[in-house]
């Protein structure tokens, strides 16, 4: 059963088209790359599905419910409510401490801080990042400050966790145990992850991968191709 | 895996029964593929022979496992020497990869839909190497990781063929 589905879908940046036609579906619990050559559309096929953009043609449906046509201030909940986000670059708020970081997505949702704060703290022990509640981004490696945006993309337990290219600024042992961590954590809540990559690696950690060529997206097999 | 010059340097390590370096070779070397103790016991006697090894003191009881091996000179010399030689990069310009590719291009076939299926076949293997690592210990992780990289740089090539294909059709196509 389907949680996440495109269907069609077309958007382009002025005249340059981005998507064409994509579609793809993405069952709960699964783990799905989404793989493709820079300039390829993936991380604009990863946007659309997470509600971040909407698309010009086509549909997008989340958990039974087309999301495309919602407007900007359902599409902002479903983010915060329904899923979280890892990014390339962690993008932690640099005045914030790494449990304030951990503890946003459940502020915004009107969680109260001392609640919020014991939730973030619970997900320190579990990715290795013990003693560094305190600490600010600037105080933090690479590979902690990318665990730390880990906890704060699961902390309010979303359906679907969207990551683009996590380990991207990452070596590879750190962004290995980053990909481990993810996998392992996503895994015992359920979650469902979609997760953009241009690294093998990465994708190796996925139950299958799409490949985005221009502009559409194509399931791969192993099967013999026909000819 | 070149068997007497790993045998010769478990020798390094210390004096050796052949039973306790066909458990350690398998243990670190064999990976799925043990040796066999005649493979053993024939490759201590080559060494013997060339003066790589000598035999030790006999234990009590018979049979080869009784003795204990231990490394020369001129053994030790060849194992120091190999573990400085870099090994030799091989560039596999002529790969089946290749030849299915620019054949398929020959003959007016999908050569985008065989990469693609290449590439999914790459991943899959992938994809249980990374179950390995992530379920073994170290030395498990170590030459699952030699894989990976391995088959990373197949895809790497494969990514950059796929872009390059109008080209090549064009160039093979002549």
């Amino acid at each position: 059963m389907s949680i996440l589905s495109a269907r069609g879908v077309a958007l382009s940046f002025g005249t340059t088209p981005a998507l064409r036609g994509a579609g793809l579906d993405v069952d709960a619990g699964e783990i799905v790359a989404i793989m493709g050559p820079s300039g390829s559309g993936k991380s604009t096929l990863l946007h659309c599905l997470a509600g971040i953009l909407v698309p010009d043609e086509g549909e997008i449906h989340f958990d039974g419910r087309r999301i495309d046509t919602l407007g900007e201030t359902e599409r902002s909940a479903l983010r915060r409510d329904r899923f979280g986000f890892v990014f390339q670059f962690g993008q932690l708020v640099p005045e914030l401490t790494a449990e304030e970081n951990v503890a946003l997505p459940l502020l915004l949702g009107g969680v109260r801080r001392a609640e919020a704060v014991r939730s973030a703290r619970e997900w320190f022990p579990r990715l290795g990042l013990d003693g560094l509640e305190e600490r600010r981004s600037g105080e933090l490696s690479g590979g902690q400050a990318q665990r730390v945006a880990l906890a704060r993309g699961l902390v309010a337990r979303p359906r679907v966790l969207f990551a683009d290219e996590p380990t991207g600024a990452l070596d590879s042992l750190t962004g290995e145990q980053v990909m481990d961590l993810l996998v392992d954590s996503a895994r015992a809540e359920g979650t469902t992850v979609v997760v953009v990559t241009h690294e093998p690696r990465v994708a190796a950690y996925a139950d299958r991968e799409v490949v985005v060529r221009d502009g559409k997206a194509y399931p791969l097999s192993a099967e013999a191709a026909v000819s | 895996m070149t068997v007497p010059l790993t045998l010769l340097g478990l020798l390094e390590r210390e004096p050796s029964h052949g039973y306790d370096l066909k458990r350690d070779y398998d243990a670190f070397f064999g990976r799925g593929k043990p040796l066999s103790f005649e493979q053993v016991y024939n490759t201590l006697g080559r060494l013997a022979r060339d003066g790589k090894v000598v035999v030790g003191e006999v234990g009590p009881g018979e049979g080869p496992d009784r003795k204990r091996y231990i490394i020369t000179e001129r053994g030790a010399t060849e194992v120091d020497a190999w573990l400085a030689e870099p090994v030799e990069p091989e560039p596999h310009l002529q790969t089946t990869l290749f030849a299915k590719v620019t054949l398929a291009l020959m003959l007016g076939r999908r050569a985008e839909a065989y990469l693609d299926t290449q590439r999914a076949a790459h991943l899959k293997r992938m994809r249980e190497l990374t179950e390995i690592k992530r379920g073994g210990e170290l030395v498990d992780a170590l030459l699952a990781d030699h894989g990976l990289f391995h088959l990373e740089a197949d895809l790497r090539w494969i990514e950059l063929t796929a872009a390059r294909l109008d080209a090549l059709a064009e160039r093979v196509r002549r």
